[in-house]
């Protein structure tokens, strides 16, 4: 060493390795029916399930980000929930469409690049590995680096529950050293079939550069507009229930209460009453001063999904210990208010509009910022007022009289469980729904003649039941023919002969199934013996 | 015109004349007269191009010379980076680079003390042979009719008759051969006493891979044992993970005294080869350590480029390609047998050592044509010429495998009448 420094630094590439054993998994995978893809995505459903806990424990304590208890559910909810949402559907075929002449086989986009974010990052890898389980993807993940021992963990764990169900070896993996480079890299491979990008902007700006089909989506920043019609009660424990929420670190969550004029009043003593904080001038620019630096960057480490009694005492703001969320009343909502952008942190803007007119042109002035495509609330029982809000909010879901984070992410509601909000053309993303198993399959479309008497393929199915790789099966091998002799191409086991792949070298072997080997060696020790004595007699 | 800076020529047909001219004549003959008129251009992963551009994926590997591929990019860029600070180094010193992999070729070899290095592998094997007649002070060894151990003094004398009368190297005094999968022969031979070493291929490559008989290489070596010999595993084609382990004894369970290693551990980069020794079987290394001696052996690059080809080897991500590459080609051979039997009659594999069997003495030989002409290089077993060697590289990606079983059932009815013509 020369001063420490190494002589020489080799550069490594460890992106071949991963990529192929996935495009491997990818093919075989796809040959899968639909039993053996359900019992591997209920596999890997049950395994984020049952690590929801130990996973939320260890995403809060790496990331600092969020509440454990609500970030166990969204684990929950992301594994077996989304499994039990879509276990009807068949996402294999053949599908027969007898009416219109037209039968459906499932073609998987093959091989996914998953990023998951920082801010749900568990849950996020959850939902997209039980996606792509259902629809016989092959999954590489790309965790973010703050989240990157949680997510590795995770990951490794669901791969295990794959494995063990009988999924093609690789069909979940994940870059251990998720560095910049290489996920710029794993974007633009060209063995990726599709890229889900969930994270922030430059994430899913990079995911759409890559060249490869993607779906990735915007941020967000959502208007709650709380009509007159509305109980002011019954609106500010929702509002309280879902900003408290995780702290606030979905994407779905309301940024900005629009409060018509006659109710806001009332509106704002509900608030007090559900747990909120309603912040002062004073109070509100202390707190500007702590959430945003001077070019308009949101404090990461000090706010983002930190407790509001946290974010208040660095603020220097006094409230009860068991405050909820903060809430900040303010004039104009304009971009160059702070208050009137996104704020993963249990702090949410109010403004008061006449009517549902000037709640549409807020929501309009907010989302031109960011979040346009993403999420919206109405709490109210005017169904005109809601129509004219739905139409002016530029926002792809208007989830009613529901907490918005939950509601909009499809909780609660029928939007369909979802990490992954597509925020749709406006927001730059080729997905305008909640990211569901579908968005990740193309389907072949068998067509006969519109006149046609109606195929049924009814015991024809085109897929096997066991994958071509099973991930705990030894490496296959023809039992040796003698030069010239008898021949076959046949797959019998030679006794004695371990090939330990899936990782069952013989040292990592149990002492029984050493046993075992010892035995089959000495049978085959005997076997030669044998043949000597009979070779000797002979001679 | 074919310009490559240091030199040019105008067309593929100067190259041949001038190849029968200067370099080869029999060599350049007889290719062409076998209908393949290669002549190597690029080549990259597991393609390669003629000069006149046609594409071909490539099967034969040099016996897994380039089983990571061709050129691969992780060993191009670890030989140039070497050659930042270093080149061959002297060979009578101790050496960071040779001693590094040296451990690390311990480390991955269960049983072996030491590693001698060689520029290739007919040196290792005579390295081998020296060493083992060290140890136990004799002089015969034994190898398989139809072994093949490379060409230099000692291993030459140990293979076929075609590659020793010609050169009068033959010696029949020392060297003798007992057939494959014949353990009583193996004892007929050993049982005087006076076998320095067992010479064996885990699965001899030239030969066209025969699988040894269940039970066969662990009653060689309990011969040896009962009887002082050593048991030299060749590893040339075997190893590496072509097996489905680093090396192919190990896939069999058996404990060799030493064994040899070269062709994948150049990475196709760099010429270097390996012979590892037991305790026993280094012992000279104790007494006169300069008794063997090579310049090139261990060049200092080579062994960076070596160190890489281990690391490679040894993550998770390449045994599930080796397996993967493996378990496609049992079934996909299964299914050609099937559809093709009057063609195709069987596979021999151990992970992606193969040998497809086809139904005439000389139908490799036609294999290999028809192949060739449907755009994928395999060789036949020079020494069993009904056998064509089929030897994907462990890092083939499924899109390639697939594309070589298509081309393989494309050149099917090319191959049924060049074998119904040389049925006459």
């Amino acid at each position: 060493m020369d001063g420490g420094k190494p002589f020489l630094t080799f550069a490594q590439n460890p992106l071949d390795g991963v990529m192929e054993r996935a495009r491997w998994a990818a093919g075989a995978f796809a040959e899968l029916d639909r039993a053996t893809t359900l019992r591997i995505a209920r596999a890997v459903a049950e395994a984020g399930h049952s690590r929801a806990q130990a996973d939320a424990e260890a995403a809060v304590r790496e990331t600092g980000f969020g509440v454990v208890a609500h970030k166990r559910l969204k684990n929950e909810l992301c594994s077996r929930g989304v499994f039990d949402t879509y276990a009807g559907q068949d996402f294999v075929g053949p599908l027969a469409e007898p009416d219109r002449r037209i039968v459906k086989l499932a073609r998987p986009a093959g091989v996914i690049l998953a990023l998951t974010p920082s801010t749900n990052p568990i849950a996020t890898l959850n939902f997209k590995a039980v996606l792509a389980m259902l629809t016989r993807n092959a999954v590489v993940f790309s965790p973010h680096p703050l989240a990157k021992g949680c997510s590795i963990a995770a990951a490794e764990a669901l791969a295990e529950a794959a494995r063990k169900a009988g999924a093609p070896d690789g069909a979940i993996q994940v870059l251990r050293e998720p560095t910049i480079p290489l996920v710029e890299a794993a974007m633009s491979d060209a063995r990726v079939d599709l890229v889900l990008a969930t994270g922030g902007p430059a994430v899913v700006q990079a995911a759409y550069r890559s060249g490869h089909p993607a779906y990735g989506v915007g941020p967000g920043n959502a208007p709650a507009y709380v009509h007159e019609s509305a109980d002011p009660v019954a609106a500010a424990k929702r509002l309280v229930d879902s900003k408290s929420f995780d702290n606030s670190i979905l994407c779905t969550n309301e940024s900005v209460v629009l409060a018509d004029r006659v109710l806001a009043d009332r509106l704002l003593e509900a608030l007090r009453q559900a747990g909120a904080h309603v912040c002062s001038e004073a109070e509100a620019d202390r707190l500007r001063a702590l959430l945003w630096n001077a070019e308009g960057g949101f404090n990461v480490t000090g706010a983002l999904g930190k407790d509001a009694a946290v974010i208040a005492r660095a603020a220097g703001i006094t409230v009860p210990p068991s405050t909820r969320i903060l809430v900040v009343p303010f004039a104009k909502v304009q971009p160059e208010e702070p208050f009137a952008r996104e704020k993963l942190a249990p702090v949410l803007g109010f403004a008061r509009v006449d009517g549902p007119g000037e709640a549409g042109r807020a929501a309009r002035a907010m989302m031109r910022h960011a979040g346009t495509g993403h999420s919206a609330g109405f709490h109210g029982r005017d169904e005109a007022a809601l129509m004219a809000f739905a139409r002016a909010a530029p926002a792809l879901r208007v989830a009613v009289n529901v907490p918005l984070s939950q509601g909009a992410a499809g909780f609660g509601t029928n939007l369909g469980p979802t990490m992954t909000i597509g925020t749709g053309f406006a927001g730059g993303s080729a997905l305008g729904e909640n990211l569901r198993p579908d968005h990740l399959v193309n389907w072949v479309q068998i067509a006969q003649a519109a006149d046609a008497e109606p195929a049924r393929f009814d015991h024809i199915s085109p897929w096997r039941a066991e994958p071509l790789l099973p991930a705990e099966a030894p490496i296959s091998y023809s039992q040796g023919n003698p030069p010239g002799g008898p021949v076959g191409g046949k797959r019998a086991p030679v006794p004695g002969v371990d090939l330990p792949f899936g990782g069952s070298a013989v040292t990592a072997r149990g002492p029984a199934a050493q046993d075992d080997m010892a035995a089959l060696r000495a049978e085959i020790r005997a076997l030669v013996l044998e043949e000597l004595r009979a070779a000797l007699q002979t001679a | 015109m074919l310009d490559y800076g240091l030199f040019r020529y105008t067309s593929k047909e100067e190259v041949l004349e001038k190849s029968i001219r200067y370099w080869n004549p029999g060599k350049t003959r007889f290719w062409q007269e076998t209908g393949v008129d290669l002549v190597m251009g690029r080549r990259e992963g597991y393609i390669i191009h003629d000069i006149d551009g046609r594409r071909l994926i490539d099967l034969h590997i040099n016996g897994g010379t380039y089983n990571l591929g061709h050129r691969n990019a992780e060993l191009i860029a670890t030989l140039t980076t070497a050659l930042e600070y270093f080149d061959i180094g002297n060979h009578w010193f101790p050496s960071v680079a040779r001693t590094a992999l040296a451990e690390a070729l311990v480390n991955c070899s269960p049983g072996m003390s030491y590693a001698v290095f060689a520029p290739g592998g007919a040196e290792a094997a005579d390295i081998a042979i020296k060493s083992a007649r060290y140890a136990t002070k004799r002089r015969k060894i034994v190898s398989i009719i139809k072994g093949y151990h490379g060409h230099a003094g000692l291993s030459v004398a140990t293979g076929d008759d075609r590659f020793t009368k010609i050169f009068l190297s033959d010696r029949p005094d020392e060297f003798i051969q007992v057939p494959f999968n014949d353990l009583a022969a193996m004892e007929a031979a050993l049982k005087g006493r006076d076998i320095a070493a067992v010479i064996l291929e885990t699965i001899p490559a030239t030969y066209g891979f025969p699988m040894p008989a269940p039970g066969y290489l662990q009653g060689v070596r309990d011969l040896c044992t009962k009887y002082g010999t050593l048991y030299i595993a060749d590893e040339v084609q075997t190893g590496f993970m072509r097996c489905g382990q680093m090396w192919g004894w190990q896939v069999f369970g058996v404990q060799p005294d030493l064994f040899i290693a070269a062709k994948g551990l150049s990475g196709g980069l760099y010429p270097i080869a390996v012979c590892m020794l037991g305790e026993r079987a280094g012992g000279w290394l104790h007494e006169d350590g300069a008794a063997h001696i090579s310049t090139t052996g261990g060049g200092e690059v080579g062994c960076f480029v070596a160190m890489r080809v281990l690391e490679i080897l040894q993550r998770p991500e390449t045994r599930a390609n080796t397996r993967a590459v493996s378990e496609f080609f049992a079934e996909g051979f299964a299914d050609l047998i099937r559809r093709h039997p009057d063609v195709v009659v069987g596979l021999r594999q151990m992970g992606t050592v193969m040998g497809v069997e086809f139904d005439h003495p000389e139908g490799a030989v036609a294999a290999s044509r028809a192949l060739y002409e449907t755009g994928v290089w395999a060789i036949f077993s020079s020494l069993d010429k009904r056998v064509l060697q089929f030897k994907p590289g462990v890092l083939m990606s499924r899109a390639l495998c697939e594309e070589v079983i298509e081309r393989f059932d494309a050149a099917i009815p090319r191959l049924r009448a060049l074998i119904a013509e040389m049925k006459g």
